[in-house]
This record gives structure tokens, C-alpha cells and sequence, in this order.
């Protein structure tokens, strides 16, 4: 499953970025899909265990998570 | 060439500030957290890893509330214009650059604010417990100049705060960030201002503040932050409430270079250098007949700007003598009438030498036998 990850800044983007990266989690940061905000800016896309990366963002005030099985887009509670 | 006005912007910058400016300009370029692609991506990397630095040297724990700003001037006016409102009361002191007391004048006047300046004495010294003696049931806030770019003094930001309380204390610590320890948390600074192309080695066109989680202030521009763009609103959230517009990225990325140096050099041995080189400096001022200095000589808690003037010479004909040795120090009121008048050297002013980390002995040897040179010559 793929998740895309939104915050509100660029600022948070890339400090949970530094945070999921010392955790050696495999991740990408691509522009926000236009069909999830109207934003322009970027978010973190995982793909893997959104249950292992939870935690790690237990301080952020986060935007959203959206999860996408290749057909649909579906919001995930945080 | 002698450059021993690091007070009003530090030269020569060291390598690191200039290779991260010139590694953005040649190889980024983009404008940070706008666009979405990778030019713009390592630019907002630039800035986020420049606030990092940041919060580590001031013991900040979330570097989202420190801001951007394009010098400590607008920082100072943030903190100033953001936060009082109408029939506030906001304590000073007779120390303050005229970026702090022009924006308190103007509210003075327009917005009808009462403010209270505490007198120093001529050394420099401020009585702490007068502070207290000042403060009212409207009593906003305290505002302070850690280090005085007119004499040097340091005042005790943390014993301050414990005096006032809950009254918020904004710091201008323009002339001591990167010069002196400073520690938010311990000290439990409200809001802090500075400018980035002194001890911090930026470029100019960079300032910054720290913003105490809990404090609201008036943003003084609105726009474009990258975020929320489909809102007509400003955000609410930090660090975008504050820094709409595209910032000075280059100017960011020479902070970024500044700070990795103070991180190698280690502070306590640039304020160890500094503090050295300052004491050579007062000793050898002090005895030069005719040669008046002004503030405190204790040179254990200063940092290194010292001023002086030659009995019966005015200030600005001693510095053009000094400039045609190739010697560059800053003569006259330094922006700071009202530290000119406690210290007593209104409306002239004095000669201001303010050495940095790169100034060698050498340099204030022959500084020093300019002064004794123009001291007994009738020049």
C-alpha cells in the first residue's frame, strides 16, 4: 500500500523526513497529488507499514494521510 | 588593511559562509517549498537545515518558531509592532539601538503606548531591581539589549527574566549571538532578534528571531507562503505566519556555511579568541594619554566593541585619520542617540573598534600605534 503524508509546512516535510530517514524507513517526497489538496507543495509518499512510521510522527500536527491501492484514494486516520 | 568594524557587519566571512552561498547560486537557485521540483526541494532544505543549526546553538527546542527575516531590524520590529497594542506598557532601557526605540516612539505617538526607559548608569550598568520597580498591571513587555554596540556591556538576560515573570522579555541580540552563549530554555527567553551577517557570518539581507511557543503576534507581511494556497487567509502556523514572500535563500545558505564554521571553531573558543584580542585592545587604548575609553572595562563578560575618544579631537577626525591608514572603525552615534547620552559623548559621539574572530595582534598593534600617532600629533 502506498500512503501519502501531508503536513501543512515544507518546514515539518523535512523535518519528518530527517526523523523517518534515521530510521532507515524508505521514503519520497513528490509533489502534493492535486486530487488530495489544492496545495502546492510536497509530501512524504511511503511506501510500507504506515503502523511502524506512526509513532515516529506522534509530535507532528499533521495535514493528512492518504492511503492508494492503485485505484483509490482513501483517508487515513491518524 | 586593517577591518575592525565587525560590529556593524563581520568581514572577512569565513570560506564555509561563501561556499554554501556560491554552491546555492551555482547549482540550486530555486525558490524554497514553492514548486515542487527538486531545485526548489533543496532549497527549503537549505533553510530548514540553516534553522536546525539554529535552535542547536540557542537551545531551541522546536526550530519552527524561529523566524526568517531580512535583518534584526525587522525582526526587532516584528517583535515590537507584532505584539503591542493600545495602552500597553512596555519597559526599556537607555541602552537601546534606535531599531527598538524608533518602532516604541512611534507607537509612543500613534498608538499611544506607555513606555518607560530605564536609565544605565554611564558605565553601562543596568539596575536590575529598578525593572521591577517599573513594571505595571499593562506592563506587555520588557525589551533589553543583550550586548551594546556602543560599549560592549552584556546584560544578564536570564536573571532579567526571573525578575520580571510572565512579562514577556524580547532580547535584541544582535551584537551577541554567536559571540556569547545564549540559551532560550534556561534563560526562558520569550523572543529573541538578531541580525545573521555579524557574529553569525552571513551575508546581509538575513535576520532571525525566536518566537516562545504560546506567543501570538500581528504578522507585519502577508502573502505567499507555499502553503495553504488555497486559502486567501494567512496561515496560522509556524514558520509560514511570518515569512510570506521569497526569502534572501543566498543570504540563508551563507548562514548555513557561518554556523557549520562556529560549529568547527567551537563558540567558547570564538568568544575565548574574541575576549583576548579585546583585552589587548583596552589595555593598550587605556595607556595612550589623551585617550578617553567609555563603559565598563571588564572585559570577562563583554564582547569585543569598545568605544573611545582622543581629548580635543573630534571622533570623526580621528576616524578619517584612521581610514587613511587603511584602518576602518565606525565613528559618531553608532544608531544609538540614547546610549550616546547615558554614556556621556552626545552629540559627537566616539570611535568605535570592534574586532572580530579573524583580527590578529598584529592588526590592533598597529591600530594602536596609529592611535598614539594621531593622539600626539596635531592632525
Amino acid at each position: 500500500m502506498i500512503y501519502y503524508l501531508l503536513f501543512f509546512t515544507i518546514h515539518d516535510v523535512l523535518r519528518a523526513e530527517k526523523i523517518l530517514k534515521k530510521h532507515n524507513i524508505s521514503i519520497e517526497l513528490v509533489p502534493v497529488p492535486r486530487n488530495l489538496s489544492s496545495d502546492c507543495g510536497m509530501c512524504i509518499k511511503l511506501d510500507g507499514d504506515l503502523n511502524i512510521v506512526k509513532p515516529l510522527l506522534n509530535a507532528f500536527e499533521m495535514d493528512k494521510c492518504v492511503s492508494y491501492d492503485g485505484k483509490e484514494y482513501r483517508s487515513v486516520p491518524l | 588593511m586593517i577591518y575592525l568594524d565587525n560590529a556593524a557587519t563581520s568581514f572577512p566571512k569565513p570560506k564555509e559562509a561563501v561556499e554554501q552561498a556560491l554552491h546555492y547560486i551555482h547549482n540550486i537557485g530555486g525558490n524554497p517549498g514553492r514548486s515542487g521540483h527538486t531545485l526548489s526541494l533543496e532549497a527549503a532544505r537549505i533553510i530548514f537545515e540553516a534553522r536546525e543549526h539554529l535552535a542547536h546553538l540557542l537551545h531551541i527546542k522546536n526550530s519552527e518558531h524561529i523566524i526568517f527575516t531580512h535583518n534584526g531590524t525587522e525582526a526587532l520590529n516584528l517583535a515590537i509592532l507584532g505584539l503591542l497594542k493600545e495602552n500597553d506598557h512596555v519597559i526599556t532601557t537607555s541602552l537601546e539601538h534606535n531599531s527598538v526605540m524608533r518602532p516604541l516612539t512611534y507607537l509612543q505617538k500613534g498608538k499611544h503606548i506607555d513606555l518607560s526607559i530605564i536609565q544605565c548608569s554611564h558605565k553601562g550598568e543596568l539596575d536590575i531591581p529598578k525593572i521591577k520597580r517599573q513594571i505595571k498591571k499593562k506592563t506587555k513587555a520588557v525589551i533589553i539589549n543583550h550586548g551594546s554596540n556602543v560599549i560592549g556591556t552584556v546584560q544578564p538576560l536570564g536573571e532579567i527574566k526571573r525578575e520580571i515573570g510572565d512579562i514577556i522579555l524580547i532580547a535584541d541580540v544582535c551584537q551577541t549571538v554567536g559571540a556569547v552563549p545564549i540559551n532560550c530554555e534556561t534563560d526562558n527567553i520569550d523572543i529573541l532578534c538578531f541580525s545573521c551577517h555579524k557574529s553569525l557570518y552571513a551575508f546581509q539581507g538575513v535576520g532571525a528571531m525566536y518566537i516562545k511557543e504560546g506567543i501570538q503576534l500581528t504578522p507585519l507581511r502577508f502573502g505567499g507562503t507555499g502553503s495553504k494556497s488555497e486559502s486567501i487567509e494567512q496561515p496560522d502556523f509556524l514558520p509560514d505566519k511570518y515569512e510570506s514572500g521569497t526569502p534572501n535563500t543566498p543570504g540563508i545558505a551563507s548562514l548555513l556555511g557561518g554556523l557549520t564554521f562556529i560549529e568547527h571553531t567551537g563558540l567558547l573558543n570564538i568568544h575565548h579568541t574574541e575576549k583576548e584580542i579585546t583585552k589587548q585592545l583596552v589595555n593598550g587604548l587605556s595607556s595612550i594619554h589623551d585617550v578617553t575609553l567609555y563603559g565598563s572595562h571588564d572585559r570577562e563578560t563583554g564582547i569585543p566593541v569598545v568605544s573611545f575618544n582622543i581629548k580635543g579631537k573630534l571622533p570623526s577626525d580621528v576616524g578619517y585619520q584612521l581610514n587613511k591608514r587603511n584602518i576602518y572603525t565606525r565613528v559618531g552615534l553608532h544608531c544609538s542617540p540614547m546610549a550616546h547620552k547615558t554614556i556621556g559623548t552626545f552629540p559627537h559621539g566616539t570611535v568605535r573598534v570592534s574586532p572580530g574572530y579573524f583580527t590578529t595582534e598584529e592588526d590592533i598593534k598597529i591600530f594602536l600605534e596609529a592611535v598614539q600617532t594621531i593622539a600626539v600629533n596635531n592632525l
